[in-house]
């Protein structure tokens, strides 16, 4: 019962953790049909603002605050270097400037910051565990589940809901028809890559809590779990990042229990390997997305 | 089909140049550059028969030139320094001593083959999802490098390789390269996959079996890029894993898509221009270290600049400086254009 238990508090929080990492991932993907590869560092953006306002004396809350909004400044500050200038050229070139965006933010990070790991605040309660039903959990493992339930409803009604994720969703739909219909394409985006900001800012906090250290890299394996977790679920379709990043987190923590010390280094191997099996048998992704659109 | 031998003597011109130019200057330095630009090339190049004909963004080069490395070190470090340098090797290979030529070949068959095996199902998709596999790709190869210790001596430094990469070497093999990458450009394969890259529907009602083409593309590219590590595995003697990784992706593909993806002529400018600025940036860096007057060490400075050329290219040039023409054929028009046809 207890090791039960023990599993899907896990797979719940690794799940939230990966599922709020793969919305932020798609939500720009949706609309613009192209990956943000500098999407990792928006978390590493998140984290070196928490090791620099450690000083500060602030209140952790605040200094998280100061992390999201960084995050989400960050983000709109790729969509106006690499995004709006080459949007309308071509897929390849978007993707080349998102990447040397990423390696730009990351070198920059390298640069002025350190390459040494730094120490972000974290407060007292990140490092306590409680026990439920005779699991021993730490206590961020429950901060993570109960913000990624709050999260995830707050954009399901944001997208549901407002008039702005109903622009949003029609402008994934069918950018071109949206526009028509005066749907403010620049804002739109702009927005979505806001929205994408704010969410890896908050899991930024959270991931960096489980680690307690930022060191420039720190985006990297983030980004790789949003990116099989939104090829899992269907590269279009917002539930689908959230079903994906649950099943990604459940493959992850069956894997963990399961394999042998010896082929544990080779995890990553295997669940890459898995999803190149399932692009193989289904090349949508779990989940279909609305009916593709032109690209803008 | 003129213009396809003037281009080819052209881009082999520019590897002979750069040869014999580096050897008249007589500085050991400049040599050691002018074999890694050559070795950049054949990895650049080989990229370009996938990329520049797909028109797919692929990642996972890198891993294979990493593949091509460690099989010809296993392939060539002498059997009495193998229990030194691969302590858990299986006992069957700890005598296997080829030479360095076979073991080139052999590099490059078996990293073609493993992609012509990890590769077949990816060559359906397109797009994003074709981007984030061959990105999964790449982890998946570094994962298994960084692991597979009784090949790779794991994440530690492999060392003993046989130095038999030199200038020459590398300037022989950029050059098979280049006529290989012009000569699959212009065959049946390389026109069709254009084709399919140029607009993947009409070649796909024309007949075309994309995913087929871009499957030879990929296993050719993985073979020069194979080729490329065992290359520069000799070159280098002792290496890790992590020399094959996100960083040195991120170069080749500066190179290439600064130079022009879609062309063989953009490969090789592209090539000479980010290695004459890296090593430019890179000694900038060297001395801005030594006079040591800011706080700490100045690092990453050389991949900033870079980056920030990148996104410049992008926005200005998004082909790149040869986006669609190869030199020998911009050459013959600007010359029919002068004397207009008799």
């Amino acid at each position: 019962m207890a090791f039960a238990i023990q599993f899907t508090i896990d797979v719940l929080s690794l799940g939230g953790a990966y599922a709020l990492m793969a919305l932020g991932l798609v939500i720009v993907y949706g609309i613009l049909r192209l990956v943000n590869f500098a999407y990792g560092e928006l978390i590493m953006v998140a984290g070196y603002t928490m090791f620099l306002a450690s000083g500060s004396g602030l209140p952790w809350i605040i200094m998280a605050l100061l992390a999201v909004v960084m995050a989400i400044v960050f983000g709109i500050l790729t969509d106006y270097v690499a995004f709006r200038p080459v949007r309308a050229k071509s897929v390849t070139a978007v993707l080349i400037t998102s990447f040397a965006f990423s390696n730009l933010l990351q070198n920059a990070a390298l640069l002025f910051i350190s390459p040494r790991p730094r120490n972000v605040p974290l407060p007292e309660i990140f490092s306590q565990t409680v026990t439920i039903g005779g699991a021993i959990t730490p206590v961020r493992n429950l901060i993570t589940i109960a913000a990624s339930i709050v999260l995830l409803a707050a954009v399901a009604f944001l997208m549901r809901k407002t008039t702005l994720g109903i622009a949003m969703r029609a402008a994934a739909t069918n950018f071109t028809m949206a526009r028509m219909l005066g749907v403010p394409a620049n804002l739109i985006i702009s927005s979505a890559f806001a929205l994408s900001g704010f969410l890896a800012g908050v899991v930024g906090i959270l991931w960096i809590g489980r680690i307690g250290t930022v060191v420039p890299g720190v985006g990297l394996e983030p980004l790789l779990v949003a990116f099989i977790a939104t090829v899992i679920g269907g590269m279009r379709s917002l539930p689908g990042a959230v079903v994906g990043g649950f099943l990604l987190a459940l493959i992850d923590t069956t894997l963990n229990y399961t394999l042998s010390q010896d082929l544990l280094k080779f995890r990553d191997a295997f669940t890459f390997s898995l999803v190149i099996l399932i692009l193989l048998w289904r090349p949508q992704g779990l989940i279909k997305g609305p009916a593709s659109g032109q690209r803008t | 089909m003129k213009h396809s031998y003037l281009t080819a003597l052209i881009l082999i011109a520019v590897i002979l140049v750069i040869g014999v130019g580096s050897q008249l200057l007589g500085i050991r330095l400049y040599d050691r550059i002018a074999t890694n630009l050559l070795i950049s090339l054949v990895l650049v190049v080989g990229l370009q028969t996938f990329m520049g004909n797909s028109g797919l963004l692929s990642f996972a080069h890198i891993g294979f030139m990493g593949l091509g490395a460690y099989t010809s070190a296993v392939l060539t470090i002498p059997a009495q320094m193998k229990g030194m340098a691969l302590p858990d090797l299986y006992e069957f290979m700890k005598i296997v001593e080829v030479s360095p030529l076979l073991a080139m070949l052999a590099a490059g068959v078996l990293a073609a083959a493993v992609a012509a095996v990890v590769a077949y199902p990816l060559m359906r998709l397109s797009d994003a999802a074709s981007v984030i596999t061959s990105f999964a790709l790449l982890v998946v190869l570094y994962t298994v490098m960084n692991n597979w210790s009784a090949f790779t001596n794991g994440p530690r430094t492999l060392f003993g390789l046989p130095k038999t990469t030199d200038m020459p070497i590398a300037a022989i093999v950029a050059g098979i390269v280049v006529i290989v990458a012009l000569l699959f450009k212009e065959s049946r394969t390389g026109k069709l996959l254009r084709a399919s890259r140029e607009d993947e529907v009409a070649a796909a009602a024309l007949g075309a079996n994309i995913p087929h083409l871009r499957w030879r593309a990929f296993i050719l590219a993985a073979f020069i890029a194979g080729i490329g590590g065992a290359l520069w595995g000799h070159f280098i003697t002792s290496f890790a894993p992590k020399a094959f990784y996100l960083k040195e992706t991120f170069l080749i593909i500066t190179m290439l898509v600064i130079g022009g993806a879609n062309t063989v002529t953009g490969a090789v400018a592209g090539t000479v221009l980010i290695t004459v600025a890296y090593e430019g940036l890179r000694s900038t860096e060297g001395a801005l270290n030594a006079t040591s007057f800011g706080a700490g060490q100045v690092i990453g400075l050389t991949e900033i600049v870079l980056a920030l050329a990148m996104i410049a290219v992008m926005i200005l040039k998004p082909g790149g400086l040869f986006p669609n023409r190869e030199i020998g054929h911009i050459l013959t028009r600007a010359r029919r254009k002068k004397e207009p046809a008799p």
